[in-house]
């Protein structure tokens, strides 16, 4: 399987290269963002007021890190990634406006969020979920930290990384996810096992 | 003995440990998952998870940034005294661990969303109590991740339908679960009861420790007939495909109404954290599933 190392900002041209499967290793920007600062992203953008951090051609990350404040200084002691599919209500508009190259997360992303990935050219790279120390190992440094307010969890961090991976690429630019495909594997399996044991649906 | 400090200061100890060091069981059922894997996909997965197990004992830190809502399962012999104090010290443990550990905080006010930032609020952290004759007291912590609870589930399914019955809602919602709950999965059963029985006793079920026959010969056949058929389904760990889709299934079960037949599922993640002590009369502490971690 290809490996990649990619850096940020991403271009739209060096995703399209990307395929399911591949593997990538990130350097540079990742802003954490869960639902409610999918929320407010978008809010702000509604109202026309400008987000805290350029977000092209950077990667964001679906996690709520464990954190603590070392002087004034923050510092990550575990950032996993947390479940995707609550960003699905948000993520093709996110993608469309923001122009963000890759999504970071764990346990895959729906229909609308494949489409918006094809037609404006991102992808979905799945980190292990609960790896996260594995996750923080990688993160070199905290640049900041917005929209605090919302808790720890659901605040904007913005991240310095350092090969940040291994992430499998999930969802392509092309259409291609493997929860999708996974999906279909299983209702058939699931379709033997139940005549296996005789239950009729 | 200073019962409310005692309390306290294991239960703080517990979070601690069980936050960091997975435990023996889970550890060794991962190792086997990994040998057994034959996709590379699953095994890249299988991989980074034992790969972090390691750097999160070597670094101390919590194995899943999402350390979990904190729940306690405390049996009480009816002679302890101070039985009064241990609600309190728990929560105090609770409040200290999430200061020094660090945890993350995870406690919110369902109306308000506000956080309240040291992981305890109304019914936080939850306390299941058993009073058993005798006097020493067991406190295990169960870390409860959210990601796993999201897929739990309870409904009752006609009585009709029987043993198939059980296997179909069992195994639905394993596959309804997929990838969100991060398997490989513990998945607890509870059969019976009311919704509530069987919800409590599927959670209970998940301490049960990985890799012990139920004594109980019927239920048991049923859980490696359920083991067996969740890890045909394909999902693999973390849901990109592959064998490992469950570490176990404990089933647990209560008498039902004839009417009734309740049938409730839990899961939790493949970083199943737990970690017991016996506190005896005297004050002295036994820990029971961290043996030689400080």
């Amino acid at each position: 399987m290809p490996v990649y190392y990619l850096k940020t900002p991403i271009s739209e041209e060096d995703v399209r290269k990307l395929v399911v499967n591949d593997t990538i290793y990130i350097t540079g920007t990742i802003i954490t963002a869960r639902d409610q600062a999918h929320r407010r992203a978008l809010e702000n953008l509604k109202e026309g007021k400008s987000l805290p951090i350029n977000f092209e051609g950077l990667a964001i990350f679906h996690c709520g890190p464990v954190v603590k404040k070392e002087g004034d200084k923050w510092v990550v002691v575990a950032a996993g990634p947390t479940t995707s599919t609550r960003m699905d209500l948000f993520e093709d508009e996110f993608i469309k406006n923001f122009k963000v190259r890759v999504v970071i997360g764990k346990g895959g992303m729906g229909k609308r969020t494949t489409e918006a990935m094809a037609k404006y050219g991102a992808v979905y790279a799945a980190f292990t979920g609960g790896a996260a120390v594995l996750a923080a190992k990688a993160i070199k440094d905290v640049k900041g930290v917005e929209w605090l307010d919302l808790g720890v969890p659901e605040a904007l961090w913005i991240f310095e990384v350092e090969n940040f991976g291994p992430l499998t690429v999930a969802i392509d630019s092309h259409g291609n996810n493997i929860y999708m495909d996974v999906s279909k594997k299983v209702e058939e399996n699931k379709r033997k096992i139940y005549e296996e044991i005789g239950v009729t649906r | 003995m200073d019962i409310e400090k005692r309390v306290e200061d294991v239960a703080f100890n517990l979070i601690r440990q069980a936050v960091i060091y997975l435990p023996e069981d889970v550890k060794a059922s991962l190792k086997r998952a990994y040998e057994e894997e034959t996709s590379e996909a699953a095994k890249t997965q299988l991989k980074a998870i034992l790969e972090n197990i390691e750097l999160a004992e070597k670094y101390k830190a919590p194995v899943c940034q999402d350390t979990g809502t904190i729940l306690f399962y405390v049996t009480a012999g009816a002679e302890v005294r101070g039985l009064d104090k241990i609600e309190v010290a728990l929560i105090n443990a609770t409040r200290r661990a999430t200061k020094e550990v660090p945890l993350r905080p995870n406690a919110v006010d369902p109306f308000t969303q506000k956080n309240s930032g040291d992981n305890t609020g109304r019914f936080v952290p939850y306390i299941n109590w058993e009073i058993v004759p005798g006097n020493t007291l067991e406190i295990t912590v169960m870390p409860k991740g959210g990601g796993s609870e999201n897929m739990c589930i309870a409904k009752t399914i006609p009585p009709g339908e029987g043993i198939n019955g059980i296997k179909k809602f069992v195994i639905e919602s394993i596959v309804e679960a997929g990838a969100q709950p991060c398997p490989p999965t513990i998945v607890g059963v509870g059969l019976g009861g009311g919704v509530d029985v069987a919800i409590k006793l599927a959670k209970k079920a998940l301490l049960r420790p990985l890799n012990t026959p139920n004594p109980d010969p019927e239920l048991n056949k049923l859980e490696k007939e359920l083991y067996e058929m969740a890890n045909k389904l394909g999902i693999g760990p973390m849901g990109l495909g592959g064998r490992a889709t469950v570490l176990g299934v404990h089933v647990d079960y209560a008498f039902r109404h004839p009417a009734s037949f309740p049938v409730a599922v839990a899961f939790n993640c493949w970083a199943a954290r737990k970690a017991s002590a016996k506190i005896y009369e005297d004050g002295s502490v036994e820990y029971l599933t961290h043996k030689g971690v400080e």
